[in-house]
């Protein structure tokens, strides 16, 4: 039953020889020139100001994760977009159902101030 | 263009998980349109919510009604958990009043919160299916994470609520990776299905992947019911949630993993049933052991009950490993007992702590049985329940429980939870001697009753007491509920 399974393995075992084998074969066999430039921190073509490692606002993560969420919404609403017909009456209902439940939360955090940036 | 047929939908069965979903809803667009200070308006709009849920629950008894394919069952099983989890909701909503405002943590998110975890367990105890439970438990599990973390401005509160849920995590890992695993050997994560599926091919029962999802489904529900040697979270989780939150995941949380331990356990694995109860007898013997060996070095006394609590998980895997109907209806009866006399000890460490989570040691109990002899009582009348003693309900729970163990042949396991539950009076007799016997360091001016404190050690304590004196009559639900 296993043996199913065995072009799944050697798919992985290829995919990490070959990641591995470009970095090894060009660090071993690949021409070094260095220079100050070459080995600055790549940023976008710009010229690099201070680390990376930065503290952001918490305000960030909080609109983060309620991008997510209220994304997350959308990618439940195309599939029943799409058989929209087919569902009928039904899905209708569920999805409303759905979506006032979203609603109540999103009421929720907008009047708890979530998202004012002040 | 056909349209998809859909199948007959039955609401009866989750109308409790419904109603009390709307309610704790509505609670979170009443707390932020109802411009308040006091926030005691919402505990009697959540306390309105679980009693009509309670009435909605009661209507499923005697009348087993499954729906969404089989996913969901309201049984008397159910009904009996479910009752369990609505007292220890409203429990919980009653001591935390006073708790709230002397903590500063006065936001009216604790009910929605408390009422959203309420709603997990009551899936829990009535899914069917592997995946119903599995959402039942995260709907429980998150709000637990957020609650345990609730006091915002205390390091303890904000180290519980970040080991609770990164160990919870890892344990819901386990958990589902064996219901993955489950689902690979037989096919169906329904548990009704799984077992069918064995009783027709048996050579699945000694298949490697059914039974390490069997394994690992079991070590999921371990680390919630807080059975050693899965049992580390508690102490430290318990010690830094707000009082009211530990006194809810001490009772209600842990009988709901009971209710789906026990039903996926019985339903789903009946073949491999002598692997379980071995197992569950090693369980119950670590758990029981080691809760009351640790809880006797305990000064802090919300450590010390959390200790205790995995000591009473032990005692209850006790009937589980017995797994006879005698057994499972000791669970129940106990569990029930249970919640009332943890949440009542919680309710006067409750009134007794100041500002801060101090006074929260045993020494700090000193005199109290002078200064205030009716809440030391009171408290006595919990102590004496837990340590087993009669006329209360712990005795007549663990009496069920251990005859339960003589009855199917564990007679050693027996042995051991007696002599366990005689070293666990240690230390609940200890808090007594502080109370009775030692001078008093402080006058106890700041414990001040309120009405809602009041009604729930007076419910707290009748039951306690009613179910000791004459258990007959919920024992008999108890052994009726046993039915799957």
């Amino acid at each position: 039953m296993l043996g199913a399974y065995l072009p799944i393995l050697v798919l992985v075992v290829i995919a990490c020889l070959f990641g591995l084998g470009s970095v090894v074969f060009s660090s071993l066999i690949g021409q070094k020139k260095p220079s100050k430039v070459k080995l600055q921190p790549y940023e976008c073509g710009c010229e690099p100001v201070g680390t990376a490692r930065e503290r952001f606002s918490i305000k960030f993560y909080l609109i983060a994760m309620l991008f997510i969420l209220f994304d997350i919404e959308a990618v439940f609403l195309y599939p029943w977009a799409v058989l929209f017909k087919r569902l009928g009456t039904f899905g209708l209902i569920e999805m409303g159902v759905f979506i006032v439940i979203l609603f109540v939360g999103y009421v929720y955090v907008w009047k708890k101030g979530a998202l004012e940036w002040e | 263009m056909e349209t998809i047929a859909i199948p007959a939908i039955n609401l009866a069965p989750i109308m409790p998980e419904i109603i009390l979903s709307c309610i704790a809803m509505l609670l979170l667009l009443v707390n932020v349109f109802v411009p308040s200070e006091s926030k005691g308006y919402l505990g009697v709009l959540s306390l309105v919510g679980l009693v009509a849920t309670a009435a909605s629950v009661v209507s499923g008894w005697g009348q087993p009604v499954a729906a969404f394919g089989g996913a969901v069952q309201l049984d008397n099983f159910a009904v009996f958990f479910k009752l369990i989890f609505i007292c220890s909701a409203a429990l919980a909503i009653l001591i935390s009043d006073k708790y709230v405002v002397r903590e500063e943590i006065n936001h009216g998110e604790l009910y929605p919160l408390i009422l959203f975890a309420t709603v997990g367990m009551m899936l829990m105890a009535c899914g069917m299916d592997l995946m119903v439970i599995f959402l039942g438990l995260e709907v429980l599990s998150i709000s637990l994470y957020v609650l345990a973390g609730f006091n915002r401005g205390s390091l303890k509160s904000n180290e519980a609520g970040l080991k609770y849920f990164l160990l919870g995590a890892f344990s819901t890992g386990f958990l589902l990776y064996g219901m993955a695993l489950t689902y690979g050997a037989t096919g169906s994560t329904k548990i009704g299905n799984i077992a069918g599926f064995v009783a027709t091919n048996p050579q699945v029962a000694t298949n490697s992947l059914f039974v390490v999802g069997m394994l690992l489904i079991a070590v999921g529900f371990s680390f919630k019911t807080a059975a050693a040697p899965f049992h580390m979270w508690t102490p430290d989780v318990y010690e830094g949630a707000p009082t009211p939150i530990t006194a809810f995941m001490s009772a209600g949380p842990k009988a709901a993993a009971f209710a789906a331990f026990i039903r996926v356990m019985i339903v789903a694995f009946p073949t491999l049933k002598h692997d379980w109860t071995d197992l569950l007898w090693i369980l119950a013997v670590l758990t029981m052991t080691v809760g009351n060996i640790i809880a006797l070095s305990q000064d802090n006394i919300k450590r010390m009950l959390a200790y205790s609590s995995i000591a009473h998980a032990g005692y209850a895997l006790v009937g589980f490993t017995a797994c006879n109907p005698e057994g499972v209806a000791g669970i129940l009866f106990y569990m029930l007992s249970y919640t009332f006399m943890n949440i009542g000890a919680f309710a006067v460490i409750v009134l007794i702590g100041k500002k801060g989570e101090a006074n929260g040691n045993v020494q700090d109990f000193a005199g109290l049985g002078q200064k205030r002899p009716l809440l030391a009582a009171i408290l006595c009348v919990f102590l004496f329940s837990l340590a087993g003693i009669p006329p209360t309900a712990g005795f007549v729970g663990k009496f069920y429980l251990f005859s339960a163990a003589i009855k199917s042949g564990y007679i050693w396991l027996a042995i051991i939870g007696v002599l366990n539950s005689a070293a666990s009076v240690y230390y609940y007799l200890r808090v007594m001697v502080y109370m009775y016997f030692k001078p008093s360091e402080e006058d106890f001016d700041w414990v001040g009753m309120t009405p809602a404190i009041a009604v729930c050690l007076l419910l707290c304590v009748a039951t306690t007491l009613v179910l000791g004196v004459v258990p007959g009559t919920v024992l008999e639900l108890a052994q009726k509920a046993v039915q799957f």
